[in-house]
């Protein structure tokens, strides 16, 4: 393997691994907060992608608007879910919660077929994402730099968020124990809401961006990326959102090495995640970054 | 209250059974022919558009031995457990004669045992891959198989586009492609004489969206062309990461490439993508294609597509296996579509072999402006 093709193969795994990043942020949120892993998440992805191409295709929006619309509702459509399918499943065992998620995944992936119809649909790409770069003959394309720019953007924003606001303050709160924490005044259902709203909008960022790099969209498509990132935030640490953002890059970046080196094994990559999965859950059941399970009691 | 359910109960299982006494009188008043094709799913365009040509065939000739055909549909949703799922429930719940079905040679793979058990025949519309009809003799098709669809495109490559090194990558998931690089890598190599001509061979799976990798790996091979056999969608996407990567060697693909979503997903990216397939509306080659063409235009006003036509065809084969057969009964419809000899279809003249192919000519198309224009027409040998 040549220089160049090495290179070439890192900028292939950056770009990969930035998306599967972007997504990975907005699962391990929910997980942070509420301790439910939100299986519904990579539907709820897949219909940010309808919003924002029925925007470009059907109301003839310029493309910067109708992606800014198809994020407010995808945001709206989270809070929503939280509402019709969690809430009341708020003083419920865990595992009530969890089915509910996987019961809104199936549910959602179903509509999608019905509402949107079964064959793909091409996703908008504005020329300026799609202009070719050259690097010392490494190739990218334009968008090479903006999904990993709006991954770094994002995590600096949400650590924030969480960590210097009072309605992170709220969250964290919530995270460790809904009584106490109403009682300290806190508005649980209300940072609840949030966590949310700014999920989906996390994965409405990151369906447009997926749109934008694979310009094809089906009402099947949030499969796959919703258990690649599940995986990666559980590698990371799922809950962690700096480690959400590790576990992406290192599942892109481990699936296009597999790949480079052993062409060969190329029809097995998600097996490579999935063995990656499994292993880190025997090793370091915690994640890479994720600190001791705090259990509640 | 509890009176109240009882009697809500007692009236539910009342309208049950008179709708089961309903089905059951119906049985000897239509002939019942199940479709199953992937609506949804990977696959769902070529369900979709062979669907048309069904339907578009059953308006022109709704009745057989004097009864009026019912085409029940079940979506196999490009699953293969589905596709299986979808068969026994044709033949145990919709009690059909015959089957139509399926696109993508895996679904008809699942499919075709659960048919032979129950003895019923199925006519595969689009199926290439050669272990869909063989040792199982319930199976037939109306279309070429893999070692002619491979050799087509080799010898293409080969004589007209002068390439003497390719690299394949394929979609490890769908029998259809496996097999189909196979029987290129065969036919090229033989051609070629130099084993070592197939300079990079790679894959993929039926859904992945990232390619680079494999690209990467193929564009430092530096073949002459690559022939990257999957579902339209896949290889819209693939061929389009390939020109971002600079890849400029033209790409070679199979029938699956007749799609709209091909050429809307991949744009001016795959202009000049070369692929092979059943038939061309601008190469009719019997009387019954442009009668076709004439009335597909009419029902859907676009240039009719393989799939419809082979949909079309398979409609009127199976119903001319009925005819022949004088029943209904399945065995006996079997025992006639063995027989099937010089049927004129849209796609061509069709005779079954021993194994229930069709031996036909393929066509050679490339992506102009958007548009499949034909390049070549391939007669077997």
């Amino acid at each position: 393997m040549t220089m160049e093709i090495f290179l070439q193969n890192m900028a292939n795994g950056i770009t990969l691994g930035s998306l599967y990043a972007l997504l990975a942020i907005g699962y391990t949120m929910v997980y942070g907060i509420l301790r439910l892993i939100n299986f519904a998440h990579g539907e709820i992805f897949m219909i940010s992608t309808y919003f924002a191409f029925y925007g470009t295709a059907i109301f003839a929006l310029p493309w910067q608007i109708s992606f800014l619309i198809a994020i407010v509702l995808t945001a709206l459509l989270g809070v929503v879910i939280e509402r019709a399918a969690y809430r009341p499943l708020r003083d419920a065992p865990r595992i009530s919660a969890l089915i509910s998620a996987i019961g809104v995944s199936f549910l959602m992936a179903n509509l999608g077929l019905v509402i949107f119809g079964g064959r793909p649909k091409t996703f908008y790409r504005p020329p300026i994402f799609q202009t070719p770069i050259e690097l010392g003959g490494v190739r990218v394309v334009a968008l090479f730099f903006v999904i990993p720019a709006l991954t770094a953007i994002l995590l600096v924003a949400l650590n924030y968020i969480v960590y210097k606001t009072k309605t992170g303050l709220a969250m964290r709160a919530a995270q460790w124990d809904f009584d106490t924490a109403r009682l300290m005044g806190v508005d649980v259902d209300r940072a609840i809401s949030i966590t949310f709203a700014i999920g989906s909008a996390l994965a409405a960022v990151g369906g447009i961006m997926w749109g934008l790099r694979f310009a094809e969209i089906n009402p099947n498509m949030g499969l796959f990326p919703g258990l690649k990132c599940f995986i990666a935030a559980v590698f990371g640490g799922i809950g962690n959102i700096s480690g959400a953002v590790l576990g992406g890059f290192i599942l892109g970046f481990g699936e296009i090495m597999l790949v480079a080196f052993l062409p060969g094994l190329a029809g097995y990559r998600d097996a490579f995640a999935f063995i990656l999965l499994i292993l880190i859950l025997l090793v370091r059941p915690t994640g890479l970054l994720g600190d001791k399970q705090r259990v509640k009691i | 209250m509890r009176l109240h359910r009882r009697l809500m109960t007692a009236l539910l299982c009342l309208i049950l059974v008179s709708l089961c006494g309903i089905t059951a009188a119906q049985r000897e008043t239509e002939i019942r022919i199940g479709v199953y094709e992937p609506m949804t799913g990977a696959m769902a365009a070529g369900g979709q558009m062979t669907y048309e040509g069904i339907q578009l065939a059953q308006e022109q000739r709704p009745t057989v031995l004097g009864l009026p055909v019912r085409v029940i549909l079940v979506d196999n949703r490009s699953d293969k457990v589905e596709s299986a799922t979808a068969v026994t429930r044709l033949i145990q719940k919709d009690k059909v004669c015959a089957i139509i079905g399926s696109y993508g040679s895996a679904l008809s793979m699942s499919g075709g045992p659960v048919a032979q058990a129950a003895k019923v025949p199925v006519m595969g519309c689009s199926p290439t891959n050669p272990l869909v009809t063989l040792g199982n003799d319930y199976y037939f098709r109306a279309c070429f198989i893999d070692p002619f669809q491979g050799r087509v495109m080799a010898q293409f490559a080969y004589e007209k586009l002068g390439a003497r090194t390719a690299a394949i990558i394929q979609d490890i998931a769908q029998d259809y492609a496996v097999g189909l690089a196979n029987f290129f890598k065969q036919a090229f190599t033989e051609m070629t004489g130099n084993p070592k001509s197939i300079v990079a061979f790679t894959s993929y799976q039926t859904g992945d969206r990232d390619y680079t990798a494999q690209l990467t790996y193929v564009a430092n091979a530096k073949p002459d062309v690559v022939f990257a056999p999957g579902y339209y969608a896949d290889a819209a996407v693939l061929i389009t990461q390939a020109r971002s990567l600079g890849l400029k060697m033209p790409f070679l693909g199979g029938d699956t490439f007749e799609a709209p979503e091909f050429t809307q997903i991949g744009g001016k990216n795959v202009e000049g993508v070369y692929f092979s397939t059943h038939y061309s509306a601008d190469a009719p080659v019997t009387p019954a294609s442009e009668k076709f063409v004439a009335l597909y235009k009419a029902k859907y006003k676009i240039a009719p597509n393989t799939f419809a036509a082979l949909g079309y065809d398979c409609y009127n084969l199976v119903l001319d296996a009925i005819e022949r057969a004088g029943s209904s009964n399945p065995v006996a419809i079997r025992d006639a579509m063995a027989k099937t000899r010089n049927f004129v279809g849209a796609t061509g003249i069709i005779t079954l072999d021993a194994n229930g192919d069709a031996t036909k000519s393929a066509v050679v198309l490339v992506v102009r402006d958007g548009e499949f224009k034909l390049v070549d027409v391939v007669h077997p040998r």
